[in-house]
């Protein structure tokens, strides 16, 4: 008989919905800044170490610091009382797939970040998030806000086909990088209605 | 109690083998998402003093709501032993997750019309 308890229970804190996105691109495309941009948190790095599925990989060759794992920023943007969005930047190499598996399960969907100077830089993210089904968006990072390629041509470049949004983002400047995740999600939502 | 410290004379409980914490295990009993967030609950609020540091550490950090990885990058465990902590805590009941609220997922995990709607309306006060 709850009713006479002198004490009642307090109720317990709701928790809220996690929700996320992945900021995927080449090494120094500006992911961190990204991320940064938007973040209501001071951006944490965690090191995910690598699992027992990429114990093939070959890293011998490759900078010390990513031998025995990878770091991973990550933001999180507060959307309302019971909802909460986590920004992933990870490093857009082959040999880092294994943890994409895994990141972008339940994901939105995610923005491919692309310095217009090294376009194969962000090669194997699209090759990835194409075959994998999930939402996308190429975000051409325009440092100093300057592009000296077309949209258009990145596009026929990275031959992406023209249902997949494309965009131009400034990685440092907040309204621009929150329009760029409104297109992913506008994108995404299209998807569920199409 | 220094049942974290292995070694007499390092006080610094981060100098242990970190899946010492875990008793070895590196599999948690609940699947948990990086992003999956936890709350500590009025059950790890009574039960406070009584817990491991790093359990008390967890349940201070979560009084806010907390993800895996956040919890893994602020108190610098590996996101494997904070699974396997974390997973524990739920099932002892000193953590809350929504792990089982399923309802606005579609059948790929990803979230539904309905979410994406809050998700960008949401996005676009911030």
């Amino acid at each position: 008989m709850a009713f006479r308890r002198s004490n009642p229970r307090p109720v317990e804190r709701p928790v809220p919905i996690p929700v996320k996105i992945v900021v995927a691109g080449g090494f120094a495309v500006g992911k961190t800044t990204f991320v940064a941009s938007l973040s209501e948190i001071e951006p944490l790095t965690t090191e995910a170490a690598l699992t027992s599925r990429s114990k093939g990989v070959d890293v011998a060759g490759d900078a010390e610091k990513s031998a025995t794992t990878v770091a991973m920023d990550f933001g999180r943007i507060t959307l309302g009382d019971d909802l909460i969005l986590y920004l992933f930047g990870t490093p857009g190499q082959d040999r880092f797939h294994f943890m994409w598996d895994e990141l972008i399960r339940g994901a939105i969907g995610a923005v491919v970040l692309v310095d217009a100077s090294r376009l194969e830089d962000c090669f194997p993210a699209v090759d990835y998030f194409e075959s994998a089904g999930i939402p996308f968006v190429v975000a051409v990072n325009a440092f100093f806000g300057r592009l000296h390629y077309s949209l258009d041509d990145i596009r026929e470049a990275l031959a992406v086909p023209a249902s997949t949004p494309m965009v131009v983002t400034d990685a440092r400047d907040r309204m621009s990088t929150k329009s760029t995740l409104l297109e992913l999600v506008q994108h995404a939502l299209a998807l569920t209605t199409a | 109690m220094t049942d974290a410290t292995s070694e007499p004379g390092k006080g610094d409980r981060l100098r242990v083998r970190p899946y010492t914490l875990t008793g070895g295990r590196v599999r948690s009993m609940i699947e948990l998402a990086i992003e999956t967030i936890v709350v500590a609950t009025n059950k790890a609020g009574r039960s406070r003093s009584e817990l491991r540091a790093e359990r008390r550490d967890i349940c201070g950090l979560c009084e806010k709501p907390t993800s895996i990885v956040e919890i893994s990058a602020q108190l610098r465990l590996p996101l494997g032993v904070v699974r396997v902590l974390v997973g524990d805590m739920v099932t002892e009941g000193l953590l809350n997750t929504n792990r089982l609220d399923l309802s606005s997922a579609a059948s790929d995990g990803r979230p539904d019309q309905r979410l994406l709607e809050r998700i960008l309306n949401g996005l676009q006060t911030i």
